[in-house]
C-alpha cells in the first residue's frame, strides 16, 4: 500500500469514525449517568434519520439550505419526544430494580419503535441527499470526496466532543450531572433532583443518537432494520472504550474507522470483523474497556 | 385488471368444459400459504409482492376462482427467519391445511422450507429465491421453481456486457456479504473466465449486508479505475452504493453493471445516469418491449401503480407467475381427471413439465427433470426519456432461457466452465425503448 492510498484510507477512516462516534457517544453518556444499557438507542438513531429526511424533503423546495436546520430540528424533536417518553414512562419506574428489567424494557421499546417506523415511513428505502449535494466535492490525488463526509461530519463530531466536555466539566448543569453520576444518594441529600438529571441526560443522549441518524441521512438509504445494525456497532464501540467514557468513545471510533478503512484497502474480507475483533482483543486485555476503570462495589 | 382476464382465460375455459362434474368433491376454497418478507430490508420485495398477491387473488375470485373455487391467502413473514419461519410454515400447512405454498424470497428460506414441504407432501412453488443449487442437488416431487435461478440471470447480464463492451480489460465487484452476493459473483466470475479469460479482476469487495456507508469502497474503486464495476446488490444497499458512487464520479468513470437493478430504478430517479447495464431477474419490465402495447399488461401495471404508488418490479411479476403456474396446474389436473376435482397428488403430477403463459413476459416452462423454471431474461441499459422522472431501459435484449440455463443434471458452475468464448455470439433480439 503506497502513501497515496494510505492518505485516502485515513480520510475514509475519519469520515466513518465521525459517524460512529456521533451515534455511540449518546449510548455511552446514558450508561455513564443512568447505568442503563439502552437497546432502543438504535431506534432513536433510525427515527432521527427518518424524521430528518422527511423534514429535509419538505423544506428543500423552499430553500435547500433549510435542510441543515431540518437535520438539527429532527434530532432535538426525537430526543425530546421519544427520549422523554422512554425515560419518563418506561425507565423511571424501574430505577433501583434489577438491571435485566431495564435491558428488557428498552428492548421492548426498540421492537415497538421498529414497527412504528415501518408503519410511519413504510418499507421502501428513503433518500434525502440535499444537504450533501449543497457542498462541493474536493479532489485528493485525483479521487473525489464529498466535503460533507470528510469535512462536515468530522467537524460536527469534534464539536460534539468538545461541547460535551465543556458542558460536563465547565457548567453548573454539567457539574450536577457528574455529581449524580458519582453518588446519587449524596447528590440527592444536598438537594439535587436526581430524577430531573436522569430525564435531561436521557434526552441529551437520545438527541445525540438522533443527530447521528440525521447527519447520516443525506449519505445513505433509510431502510427497515437500520437501527438494529447501528445498535450492535454502538455497543461494540462503547464496550471497547469502556461504558460511560466519552473521550474513550471518540478514540475508539477513530481506531475502528481507521482500521476498517485500511482493511478494506488491504484485506477487504475482514471488514465486517474489524469492530468486533478490536472489541474482543481490548476486552481480553482490559475487561472494563480501554478507558474504563474498576469500580469498588459499595456494600 | 384486463390482464387477469387473459391470464385466466385458459382456466375459465377449462372450468366451463368441466361442467357439472366439477361439483363432485369440489372444496369450498383453495388455500394458498405464502412466505414473503414483511419486515427487514428485503421487505422492499416482499411488501409489493404481497400487494400483488392480494390484488391477483381478489381479481381471480371475482371471476370465479380456479376451476370455480375461490382462493384464500395466508401470509408468513420471512423476516422472522430460522426456526420461527419453519414453525410458522408447518403451522400453515398442518393447522391451516393450505393446499399449496409459495415459498420464498430468500434462498436461505427456500433451503429451509423445501425439505419441509417435501416431508409434508405439500406442493410448493419457490416463487422468488434464486440459488441454483437447491434443485441441482436433489430431485424433489413437491417443489417447483416458477422462475429462473441465478445462473441464467447472471449469464444474461454477462453476455449483454460482452456484447456491448467487448474490449474491457478490468473488472471489480461490490456485492453484499451474504449468500446471494457470493453465489452471484461465483456464477458471473466463472462464466467470465470461460468467455473472456483475459479480463483481470482488480477488486472483490463484499461489504456487510445493510452497510450504510460505502465511502471506502468507492475511494478504492476510484483509485483502481476498473473498466467495469459489477454489483448484484439490491434494496437500500444498492441505492446507497449507487448514490455514493454517483456523488463522487465513479458512475461516470467505470461502466456499472447492476445485476438485478430493475427493482431500484424507480427509487433512484435522476440519480441514476444513462448508460448503466441493468438486469431484471427474468423478462420483467413494466415497459416490456413485447408486452407494452398489450391492453391487459398495461391495465395490470396501472392498477398496481394506483394501489401502491409505484410501477411493478420483478418480485411482483414473480408472484404473478406463481399464480399463473398454479392456475395452469389445476387446469391440467382437472382436464386429466375428466373434469372431476383433482387430488393434491394429481395437481402435483400436472405441475411437472407444464408451460404457462404469464401475461407479463414470455411463457415459463417448469422443466420435468428437475422442476426448474425456464424463464427468459431481459437486460437493458439506462436511458432518459421524457415522461418519466426516472431512467428507463433501452437497447433491451431478451435471452432465450433454453440457451442460457444449465442442462438438468449438471451443476451450474461446472456447466459454466464448459462455455467457450464463441458462446457470446448467440443471437439475441434487441429492442429499443
Amino acid at each position: 500500500m503506497n502513501s497515496t492510498l494510505a492518505i485516502l484510507a485515513v480520510l475514509d477512516g475519519i469520515s466513518y469514525a465521525a459517524l460512529v462516534f456521533l451515534v455511540s457517544v449518546g449510548l455511552s453518556l446514558i450508561f455513564g449517568v443512568l447505568r442503563v444499557v439502552n437497546v432502543a438507542h438504535g431506534s432513536l438513531y433510525a427515527f432521527g434519520a427518518y424524521l430528518a429526511a422527511t423534514l429535509s424533503l419538505s423544506v428543500a423546495p423552499l430553500s435547500p439550505w433549510l435542510t441543515y436546520p431540518a437535520l438539527l430540528a429532527a434530532s432535538i424533536i426525537i430526543g425530546i419526544v421519544c427520549g422523554g417518553l422512554i425515560e419518563r414512562f418506561l425507565l423511571r419506574p424501574l430505577y433501583g430494580r434489577d438491571d435485566v428489567l431495564q435491558l428488557l424494557i428498552t428492548f421492548a421499546a426498540f421492537m415497538i419503535m421498529d414497527n412504528l417506523q415501518r408503519i410511519i415511513w413504510g418499507v421502501q428505502p428513503i433518500f434525502a441527499a440535499e444537504p450533501l449535494r449543497l457542498l462541493p466535492n474536493i479532489s485528493v490525488f485525483g479521487v473525489n470526496y464529498t466535503s460533507y463526509q470528510v469535512l462536515l461530519l468530522p467537524g460536527v463530531a469534534l464539536l460534539t466532543l468538545v461541547g460535551l466536555r465543556y458542558f460536563l466539566r465547565r457548567t453548573l448543569a454539567g457539574a450536577v450531572i457528574l455529581a449524580v453520576t458519582e453518588d446519587r444518594e449524596a447528590a440527592t441529600a444536598i438537594g439535587i433532583d436526581a430524577k430531573r438529571v436522569y430525564f435531561v441526560t436521557f434526552i441529551i443522549g437520545a438527541s445525540l443518537a438522533a443527530l447521528g441518524g440525521a447527519l447520516a441521512s443525506p449519505t445513505t438509504s433509510l431502510v427497515p432494520g437500520m437501527g438494529a445494525d447501528m445498535i450492535v456497532l454502538s455497543f461494540a464501540v462503547a464496550a471497547t472504550a469502556g461504558l460511560g467514557q466519552i473521550e474513550g468513545t471518540a478514540l475508539t471510533a477513530l481506531m475502528i474507522g481507521l482500521t476498517r478503512a485500511f482493511i478494506i484497502y488491504i484485506q477487504p474480507e475482514f471488514e465486517v470483523l474489524v469492530p468486533y475483533l478490536l472489541m474482543v482483543l481490548v476486552l481480553l486485555v482490559r475487561p472494563f474497556g480501554l478507558f474504563g476503570a474498576v469500580h469498588v462495589r459499595k456494600i | 385488471m384486463q390482464i387477469l382476464k387473459t391470464v385466466l382465460a385458459t382456466g375459465a375455459a377449462a372450468a366451463l368444459l368441466a361442467g357439472s362434474a366439477l361439483a363432485q368433491g369440489k372444496p369450498s376454497e383453495i388455500k394458498i400459504g405464502i412466505t414473503t418478507f414483511l419486515s427487514g430490508p428485503a421487505s422492499v420485495f416482499g411488501v409489493p409482492a404481497k400487494a400483488a398477491a392480494e390484488m391477483i387473488a381478489e381479481d381471480l375470485n371475482k371471476k370465479g376462482g380456479i376451476g370455480g373455487v375461490p382462493v384464500k391467502l395466508s401470509f408468513v413473514d420471512e423476516g422472522a427467519g430460522g426456526e420461527a419461519l419453519v414453525s410458522n410454515y408447518r403451522r400453515m400447512v398442518q393447522d391451516e391445511k393450505v393446499d399449496v405454498t409459495f415459498a420464498s424470497i430468500s434462498s436461505g428460506s427456500c433451503n429451509q422450507l423445501v425439505p419441509v414441504a417435501e416431508d409434508l407432501k405439500v406442493m410448493n412453488f419457490m416463487w422468488d429465491c434464486g440459488a441454483a443449487s437447491i434443485l441441482e442437488t436433489k430431485k424433489y416431487r413437491y417443489n417447483f421453481r416458477t422462475q429462473a435461478n441465478g445462473t441464467p440471470e447472471m449469464l444474461a447480464v454477462l453476455i449483454y456486457l460482452l456484447k456491448v463492451k467487448p474490449d474491457f480489460k478490468t473488472i471489480a465487484v461490490v456485492n453484499q456479504d451474504y449468500a446471494w452476493g457470493r453465489e452471484s459473483w461465483e456464477i458471473f466470475s466463472t462464466a467470465l473466465k470461460a468467455l473472456k479469460p483475459d479480463v483481470q479482476v482488480v477488486a472483490e469487495l463484499f461489504p456487510k449486508f445493510g452497510s450504510p456507508d460505502y465511502s471506502t469502497e468507492v475511494s478504492r474503486l476510484l483509485a483502481l479505475r476498473p473498466d467495469v464495476v459489477l454489483t448484484t446488490s439490491w434494496g437500500g444497499d444498492l441505492d446507497t452504493l449507487v448514490r455514493q458512487a454517483g456523488q463522487r464520479g465513479l458512475l461516470q468513470q467505470s461502466t456499472f453493471v447492476l445485476g438485478i437493478g430493475e427493482s431500484s430504478i424507480q427509487r433512484l430517479g435522476k440519480d441514476l445516469p444513462d448508460g448503466l447495464i441493468v438486469g431484471a431477474r427474468g423478462d420483467h419490465w413494466f415497459l416490456h418491449p413485447e408486452k407494452k402495447n398489450d391492453a391487459a399488461f398495461k391495465a395490470f401495471n396501472e392498477a398496481f401503480k394506483a394501489k401502491t404508488g409505484a410501477w411493478p418490479i420483478y418480485p411482483v411479476y414473480h408472484m404473478a407467475q406463481a399464480f399463473s403456474a398454479l392456475q395452469m396446474a389445476y387446469d391440467k389436473a382437472l382436464k386429466a381427471n375428466g373434469g372431476n376435482w383433482p387430488t393434491r397428488e394429481q395437481v402435483v403430477d400436472a405441475a411437472a413439465g407444464t408451460e404457462f403463459a404469464t401475461g407479463f413476459g414470455r411463457p415459463v416452462t417448469l422443466r420435468t427433470e428437475d422442476n426448474q423454471g425456464l424463464e427468459a431474461q431481459l437486460v437493458g441499459v439506462t436511458k432518459t426519456i421524457p415522461g418519466y422522472d426516472f431512467k428507463v431501459l433501452d437497447n433491451m435484449m431478451i435471452f432465450d432461457p433454453k440457451v442460457i440455463t444449465n442442462p438438468p443434471g449438471i451443476r451450474s458452475v461446472e456447466w459454466l466452465k464448459t462455455l467457450k468464448p464463441e458462446f457470446v455470439k448467440i443471437d439475441v433480439p434487441t429492442f429499443k425503448q
